[in-house]
């Protein structure tokens, strides 16, 4: 970590988003991790990707658990709303908050050991209600904040620094999320800004419950040789099956590919997803596909990337439960409560 | 824009050679601008640490006048401060080398001596002003006899005729040319050179002319003759207040000229006795040659500045000046910027006293006969070596004003050090080119620790501070009252941390990047990025923020792991080593840079040396 503050003095000559704001004004303290954390280039990922959305940092909510991935909410989006929870109890206060206030967007940061263990119930249930936000898993393999003991995701054949070998497989996140229900699960890494920020555009502006699972490598405790979640392996490693382009609202569609290689999915508020297939056999709407391709190629220690599975159809919790359309701390209280009279009477129904 | 959006170009820019010292030595924008080279922000540093005599003596080695300068260096290394691309003032580098100068020990056992033992070479120094001084400085501790003319009864030349002392005390300057004259300097003052023939009769190994730009223009106008008595060149006029020939002024004063010298004479004017005294310009306000700094002065002290008056007619009544006649004009500009100030038809007349022309300075050698081997030009300038300071004549050397026209104190300095090192190497039969010293340059690692440098890193949001002046109820009624009185120990230190310590460079290792990205996510100025290479013009504009200072570098590394490079733009870095402290695996290190220009005397340079480490 560094003890000095990051100078608030910037480049003069910074771009300008709609809101007139510069990506330093989406920053939030600096870092306490270690030095080269993966976590911090996801940070740099999503500060990016809201600058370039034009959000309005205020209409965002960051929930987290506990663990150095869970810390990072900290260091960006300073001026969003947080709430920093319990070990493994991010879903069920991005649960609360959504049901009270559907209009913010939300957005969870997690980590292997936060999701993978001790929420993993938390977090099954959360997918499965199809709760509307973005839910992050800063994926290490290991639990970074209680230095270094494997996590869930750690695959079997990746020792410990030390040498020690894991006599567990590890399961696959994405491959959770899409049995589950989730409506758009994306794989990426946080040593590639280039495809990583698209996804967390496209994960922010689709409605429902959209998941990334985020290789980060922890330079600690599993950046070394023989790790699966290194810099060095995921390089190696890495297969795109997609290359995403995110397209704002009124924005026109510059990027070209050849016919037939290009699907372009759109989303709730108009804007547009235009997804370039890099791997012939990978169709991105087709769940079974996706998941059968998913575990040939962790066979064959591959770490597949992209945006893996999307359903552009899919109903969130409020739609399912047909709540208000006004978000309910904006109903008045009358209306919320309407008193000990009406109580009596839908109570008289179940006599 | 990311990484993997750009295609990765295996050709482009190649890697900078970081062993080259041009390279960092640019990155130092204050030392690059300085004409002498002073290395600004070690003594800035030094300043801040309160080793004031440390600083003074660093400064000593490459400007040789830091007190003097410190009040009145034109300050080319301020306008290229780093800070002041940041939208904000540059650092007040001058105003700190007078902190160094105001609270310094004794510093007489810290000066070089020169030697009993003479080693037979003589050498004659014609004008005592800063540019023969600096060559006396760095010729005499090594056995030279120097032999310096001046027609003035003491020695300085402009420093002492033509500033005025409430900007420059006599005793600031007294000192710092004594340190010089003390070292056994053989001095005919007092004596005019009229014939550089007969004083090469005299059997000098080398002559150095630095006789300056002597004789100021004047203005050949209806009225000049007449009004005679009360017309005065600005830098005569000045000269005799000095000698204290002059002592008052007319009531009413114009001043004539829109530059330094003009700034000088009126605020001379006004402690002379002037009541209402104005200055009047040809051109229009923003073209003024003044610097900035000398025009705030002036009207601060309430004298109003009449831009766009061309000067028509001295007005002459009864024999006696009455007043002056300008035409207003306006500027107007061609397609090629070319400016010409045409006339409105308007015409304004000043009723005044006295009229000081401060128009510009001309060269004038009439005692340099044309037929001793010195060739002239077409504008009647020697031809004059810009490397080695000599002439067409073997061993006759110029510099200061009279080798290429009025410039300022520190380029003076500049060309004296340059001479001296002709000097030495004319006198010992060697080329003066060839075998001249190359400048000495190193780089040390500042890591003590993790996160700990030799510097102080943490960067001060501060603007910049202003210097307290003297109340005008005591300066305007004497001339000798110094206005500025320079800041005291607390504000130097406040100004001090100001400094970005633009020596302590980024130096980027490669082989141990891991291309993690923290570097360029921590940069609070975007200065790095990884991607693909490309040749500069297409390289500039694709960065993180478009590279558009053409005048800063980009540092670029060889090829990476992932087929890109690192391009660092050199322009806006803080220099706050947040990459270093952020990098995984020590692939940025923070090193101080050192850069020291030789002088004919290497061991005069025991500060600078250590400075080199
Ligand atoms: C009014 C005024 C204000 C200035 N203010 C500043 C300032 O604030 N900061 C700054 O950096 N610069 C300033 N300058 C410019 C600066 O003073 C000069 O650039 C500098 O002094 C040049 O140094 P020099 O050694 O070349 O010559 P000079 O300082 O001009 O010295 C030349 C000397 O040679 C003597 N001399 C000339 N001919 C002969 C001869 N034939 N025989 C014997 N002696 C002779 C002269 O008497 C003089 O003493 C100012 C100039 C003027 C006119
Ligand atoms: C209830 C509870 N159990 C255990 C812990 C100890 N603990 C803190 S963080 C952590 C693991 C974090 O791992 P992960 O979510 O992968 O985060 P990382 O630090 O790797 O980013 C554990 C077990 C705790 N804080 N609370
Ligand atoms: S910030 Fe300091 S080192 Fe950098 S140019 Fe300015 S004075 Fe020189
Ligand atoms: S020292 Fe490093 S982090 Fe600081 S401004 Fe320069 S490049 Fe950026
Ligand atoms: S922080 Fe270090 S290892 Fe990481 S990209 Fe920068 S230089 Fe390379
Ligand atoms: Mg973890």
């Amino acid at each position: 970590m560094t003890y000095m503050k990051k100078p608030s003095v910037r480049h003069p000559d910074l771009p300008k988003n709609e809101l007139g704001l510069t990506r330093r004004d989406y920053e939030g303290l600096v870092s306490t991790l270690c030095a080269g954390c993966g976590h911090d280039s996801i940070s740099a990922a999503i500060i990016e990707a809201c600058f370039e959305l034009d959000l309005p940092a205020h209409r965002l909510a960051k929930l987290s658990g506990i663990g150095c991935s869970s810390k990072t909410p900290t260091y960006f989006l300073n001026r969003s709303h947080g709430f920093n929870s319990v070990h493994g109890r991010m879903p069920s206060i991005a649960t609360g908050a959504n049901l009270a206030n559907r209009d913010l967007i939300y957005l969870g940061v997690s980590g292997d050991g936060d999701t993978a263990s001790i929420g993993l119930g938390q977090f099954c249930h959360a997918v499965r209600r199809r709760i509307n936000m973005v839910y992050i898993v800063e994926n290490n393999g290991t639990y970074g904040l209680t230095k270094g003991q494997f996590s869930a995701t750690n695959d079997k054949v990746s020792q410990s620094k030390k040498g020690e070998a894991n006599l567990f497989e590890a399961f696959d996140l994405c491959t959770l999320a899409i049995q589950l229900g989730a409506g758009f699960v994306g794989r990426g890494f946080s040593g590639d800004k280039g495809q990583l920020v698209p996804l967390i555009k496209a994960a922010l502006r689709y409605n429902g419950f959209a998941f990334l699972d985020i290789i980060s490598p922890c330079v600690t405790f599993n950046d070394h040789e023989a790790s699966t979640k290194s810099y060095g392996y995921v390089r190696a490693h890495n297969e795109a099956m997609d290359r995403l382009d995110f397209v704002p609202k009124l924005q026109e569609i510059t990027a070209q590919y050849e016919e037939g290689e290009t699907t372009s999915v759109p989303m709730h508020d108009g804007s547009m997803m235009r997804l370039h297939k890099l791997d012939k056999d990978y169709d991105p709407r087709d769940a079974d596909n996706a998941l059968a391709i998913l575990r040939k190629r962790y066979e064959r220690g591959q770490v597949v990337t992209g945006l893996l599975y999307v359903d552009d159809d899919e109903a969130d919790l409020h739609e399912l439960l047909n709540t208000t359309k006004e978000p309910m701390n904006a109903v008045p209280m009358s209306e919320l409560c309407p008193g000990s009279g009406e109580l009596e009477k839908i109570n008289k129904d179940f006599r | 824009m990311s990484s993997s959006d750009v295609a990765v170009k295996s050709r482009g820019m190649r890697p900078t050679d970081i062993s080259d010292p041009a390279y960092f030595h640019k990155v130092v924008d204050c030392q690059w601008a300085c004409p002498a080279h002073t290395p600004v922000p070690e003594y800035i540093r030094l300043i801040a640490q309160k080793r004031f005599t440390e600083a003074y003596m660093l400064n000593w080695e490459s400007n040789v006048f830091p007190g003097v300068l410190g009040r009145t260096c034109d300050r080319p290394c301020e306008p290229a401060c780093r800070r002041g691309r940041l939208q904000e003032k540059p650092v007040a580098i001058c105003r700190l080398k007078r902190v160094a100068a105001d609270y310094r020990g004794d510093v007489s056992d810290l000066l070089p001596k020169a030697p009993k033992k003479k080693n037979g070479k003589r050498v004659a120094l014609l004008g005592a002003g800063p540019a023969s001084l600096v060559v006396a400085r760095d010729l005499m501790p090594l056995g030279y006899t120097c032999v310096l003319f001046e027609k003035d009864p003491r020695g300085g030349g402009l420093m002492r005729t033509n500033i005025p002392p409430f900007r420059l005390p006599e005793k600031v300057l007294d000192e710092e040319v004594g340190y010089i004259v003390d070292m056994g300097v053989e001095t005919r003052f007092g004596e005019e050179v009229t014939s550089l023939k007969a004083l090469l009769d005299e059997e000098f190994d080398a002559v150095f002319v630095g006789t300056g730009a002597p004789r100021g223009k004047d203005l050949n106008i209806p009225g000049r003759d007449e009004a005679d008595a009360n017309i005065h060149i600005g830098i005569d006029w000045l000269t005799s207040i000095a000698f204290e020939h002059t002592k008052k002024v007319g009531k009413r004063v114009v001043v004539i000229g829109g530059g330094n010298t003009a700034m000088d004479c009126c605020r001379s004017a006004l402690r002379l006795g002037g009541k209402d005294v104005r200055v009047t310009v040809r051109s229009p306000r923003a073209d003024m040659k003044a610097s900035d700094w000398e025009i705030e002065d002036a009207e601060h002290e309430g004298i109003p500045i009449f831009d766009n008056h061309q000067p028509k007619e001295f007005i002459v009544e009864n024999g006696k000046l009455k007043g002056m006649k300008f035409a207003l004009v306006e500027a107007e500009y061609s397609d090629d910027g070319k400016r010409t100030l045409v006339p409105t038809g308007e015409e304004v007349v000043f009723e005044c006293d006295d009229v000081l022309m401060a128009i510009g300075q001309d060269n004038a050698f009439p005692w340099i006969e044309r037929d001793i081997g010195i060739d002239f030009n077409e504008w009647e300038m020697p031809d004059v070596d810009k490397t080695t300071m000599m002439s067409t004549r073997p061993g006759v050397f110029f510099g200061g004003d009279a080798a290429w026209g009025p410039e300022n104190i520190i380029w003076a300095v500049a060309h004296g050090h340059q001479a001296a090192i002709s000097i030495g190497l004319f006198c010992h039969g060697k080329d003066l080119k060839a075998e001249r010293p190359a400048p000495g340059a190193s780089l040390v690692s500042q890591k003590m620790g993790i996160h700990e440098w030799a510097y102080d890193n943490d960067y001060s949001e501060d603007g910049r501070f202003v210097v307290p002046h003297q109340d005008q109820k005591i300066t305007l009624k004497d001339l000798k009252a110094e206005v500025e009185l320079g800041f005291d120990d607390e504000l130097a230190y406040l100004e001090a941390e100001r400094c970005l310590n633009c020596d302590i460079q980024t130096v980027f290792i490669r082989d141990l990047c891991i291309e993690c990205d923290a570097c360029v996510d921590i940069c609070p100025v975007d200065c790095i990025n990884f991607t693909g290479n490309g040749e500069e013009q297409d390289l500039r504009p694709r960065l993180r923020v478009p590279a558009s200072n053409l005048s800063q570098d980009i540092y670029v590394s060889d090829v990476l792991k992932t087929g890109r490079i690192m391009a660092k733009d050199e322009d806006l870095c803080l220099h706050c080593g947040l990459c270093a402290e952020r990098c995984p695996t020590g692939a940025w290190d923070m090193q101080q840079f050192t850069y020291v220009e030789r002088q004919a005397n290497p061991a005069g340079q025991p500060n600078c040396m250590a400075y080199i480490k």
